[in-house]
């Protein structure tokens, strides 16, 4: 018979082989590099700060921060309201379980379509000879193609709230029916409007739903590179894209220091979240 | 007291267009309903044409099977539910079409409808935060209504912390604090275990009469019902079985489903008439001058002062009767035994007819 010590041991084993095999020893590795100088294409393993003065000298560094921290807060807010709406609407509002069934797999079948082709279908939409630019100037609305749609920070931001909002709907509906429906008519039996309900009711019980839905918006696009490369043409520089450049021209340590800086920024961010909310409600049920 | 379920509610009130009572108004009853129907989707009607009239400062419980539309009846009551065809009158004001704050009730929920996210104070002060009352006022407010349910001392817990029968209590402060014409409770005692609602049930009782209000209780607890009310509405498939006092309900059923549903009564066929008679008039020994059935006993329930007998007759149909514990031990029978169910011709009810 094993003692209970030891079973839980092995209990904890599998999953300490997995965090440590794929998560802490590449992490280690990361960090180590960023010490280490480098050459064209090679590290050359000695010690060297120069990875870590470099971005805390180069005013750059702070210039991509604040595009990035611009598009998150811009992306986080457009999606909270669209994602509290589309939540409400869906939770209050359909009664039929028809069209309950409807709404859902339109929110569900663009999902089988994969990421990239999802982004770059705008670009057809968005150009200069774009479906949006031909139909202002065929209402005669404006009279030559306006030109900030594609390849802008504009564009950055729309594909963003396509392709995030989803991650926003999904944490809020789910803790808006977690709400029983008799704690919404004892608001209204005590005289609350609709507008009170939303506001004295709803949103304080769904903030952990809120935060989990901002920690998939904020980390998603504080660490993607690839769509706001395709999206911007190149023209807009966060520290994600920062990183990519430096990887494509296999500067691997200033690059593995950009990332470390860019991961306790990312989890320092979910650390304060996670002290002002508490979600364990929100996964507890 | 005889509660006429069939009225016509123009003679009671003149002006129910115009929403208020006209001048010199007796204002005989504080709740109406008039041949209120409720049908869901164009379906079977789940309340079916009820007319109901609950006197002032009553405590009226709807008493029924679950299903029988009780539930429904106190919602559309509370506003909760659209009134599919009739009439609902407070204090002789049509609310059919007001909405659930605008018509002087209050609904107190079968799971207490806490806000989880506010404490026991807050709660309670809630309606009076909607109406801009500023902060120090109603915590003042809510605090009165916290004593009068003996919840003062713990006005700072939130609702997770508080067992269920504190939760209720804060739910039955928050009720009162809109100050309601009408209290509507719908299954307030399910939850409790049976020493908290009993203790419950008298505390229910101490505040309606206290405020002077009328209270409309759901329950399926015909013990309950007995227990509280002024006037019991019996239900069943939507329809009301018999409204009047608990014990004109109880002595006078009015027909053989309010016999079986309140309990305590034998329905007999007997040389050709349905009679019901309560159990704790039947006897199991030959009755002289009395009627007489063959029957054998299936089982014995001892109950401190009374003992329950159930016995079955030749043709298969139950029979009980309750007597007192002395009685029972003088010359205790035994189950299985061949016995004389009887009555006497007297305590028989034949259903008014």
């Amino acid at each position: 018979m094993m003692s209970p010590r030891a079973a839980s041991w092995l209990q904890a084993t599998p999953f300490a082989i997995i965090m440590t095999g794929l998560v802490i020893v590449p992490l280690a590795m990361i960090f180590a590099v960023s010490f280490m100088d480098y050459g064209f294409a090679e590290i050359i393993p000695e010690f060297y700060l120069g990875n870590w003065t470099d971005i805390f000298r180069s005013d750059l560094a702070v210039a991509t921060y604040a595009t990035v921290l611009r598009q998150a807060f811009i992306v986080w807010g457009v999606t909270l309201l669209l994602g509290f709406t589309i939540a409400y609407y869906l939770i209050y509002h359909v009664r039929s379980n028809f069209w309950r069934a409807i709404f859902l797999a339109a929110c569900a079948i663009p999902f089988w379509t994969s990421g990239p082709i999802r982004m770059i279908s705008w670009v057809p939409l968005l150009g200069r000879e774009g479906l949006v630019n031909q139909a202002l100037t065929g209402l005669n609305l404006i009279d030559e193609p306006i030109s900030w749609l594609l390849y802008s920070e504009f564009s950055v931001i729309v594909v963003y709230i396509n392709m995030l909002t989803m991650a926003m709907v999904g944490p809020i509906a789910n803790s808006m029916a977690k709400i029983s429906p008799a704690v919404v008519q004892a608001a209204r039996d005590q005289g609350a409007t609709e507008w009170q309900v939303i506001t004295e009711v709803i949103i304080p019980l769904i903030k952990p739903g809120i935060a989990v839905g901002t920690i998939f918006i904020v980390t998603a696009v504080m660490g993607d590179g690839f769509l706001v490369r395709a999206m911007s043409g190149n023209q807009v520089n966060t520290p994600a894209v920062a990183i990519m450049n430096e990887i494509n021209a296999f500067q691997f340590p200033p690059a593995a220091a950009k990332s470390v800086v860019l991961l306790v920024v990312v989890m320092a961010f979910v650390g304060v979240l996670l002290r002002l909310v508490d979600i364990r409600k929100e996964l507890a049920r | 007291m005889k509660i006429d379920t069939e009225f016509n509610a123009k003679n009671l009130v003149p002006d129910t267009e115009a929403g208020e009572p006209a001048e010199g108004t007796v204002n005989r009853f504080d709740v109406e309903m008039v041949a209120v129907s409720k049908s869901y989707d164009g379906g079977a009607r789940a309340v079916d044409e009820i007319s109901l009239r609950i006197p002032k400062a009553s405590y009226c419980c709807l008493l029924g099977p679950s299903g029988c539309g009780k539930t429904t009846t106190l919602r559309m009551l509370a506003g909760h539910e659209d009134v599919t065809d009739g009439d609902v009158l407070i204090h002789d004001r049509n609310v059919t079409d007001a909405l659930p704050a605008g018509r002087g009730t209050s609904m107190m929920f079968q799971s207490y409808a806490l806000f989880p996210h506010l404490s026991a104070l807050d709660n309670v002060a809630f309606s009076l935060k909607l109406k801009k009352v500023p902060k120090a006022e109603r915590q003042a407010r809510a605090m009165e209504f916290l004593k009068l349910v003996q919840m003062e001392e713990l006005a700072h817990r939130m609702p997770a912390q508080l067992s269920g029968g504190q939760q209720q209590r804060v739910a039955l402060a928050r009720s009162l604090i809109t100050r309601p014409k009408v209290l509507l409770l719908d299954e307030p005692l399910s939850a409790l275990d049976p020493f908290l609602r009993v203790l419950m049930r008298s505390e229910l009782k101490r505040i309606q009469t206290e405020l002077g209000i009328t209270f409309v209780h759901v329950t399926h607890s015909q013990e309950e019902a007995l227990a509280l009310s002024d006037m019991v509405v019996v239900m069943n498939n939507g329809k009301i079985m018999q409204a009047g006092t608990a014990r004109e309900v109880f002595e006078k059923p009015s027909n053989t489903f309010v016999a079986r549903f309140i309990g305590g009564h034998n329905v007999i066929e007997f040389e050709g008439r349905t009679v019901s008679v309560r159990a704790d008039k039947c006897r199991i020994v030959e009755a002289v001058g009395g009627r007489n059935l063959p029957a054998t006993i299936t089982s014995i329930e001892y109950q401190g002062p009374l003992v329950r007998i159930n016995l079955v007759t030749d043709d298969r149909k139950d029979l009980c009767a309750v007597i007192s514990d002395t009685r029972f031990f003088a010359d205790p029978p035994e189950v299985g035994e061949a016995v004389t169910f009887s009555w006497m011709p007297d305590d028989e009810w034949a259903f008014g007819a």
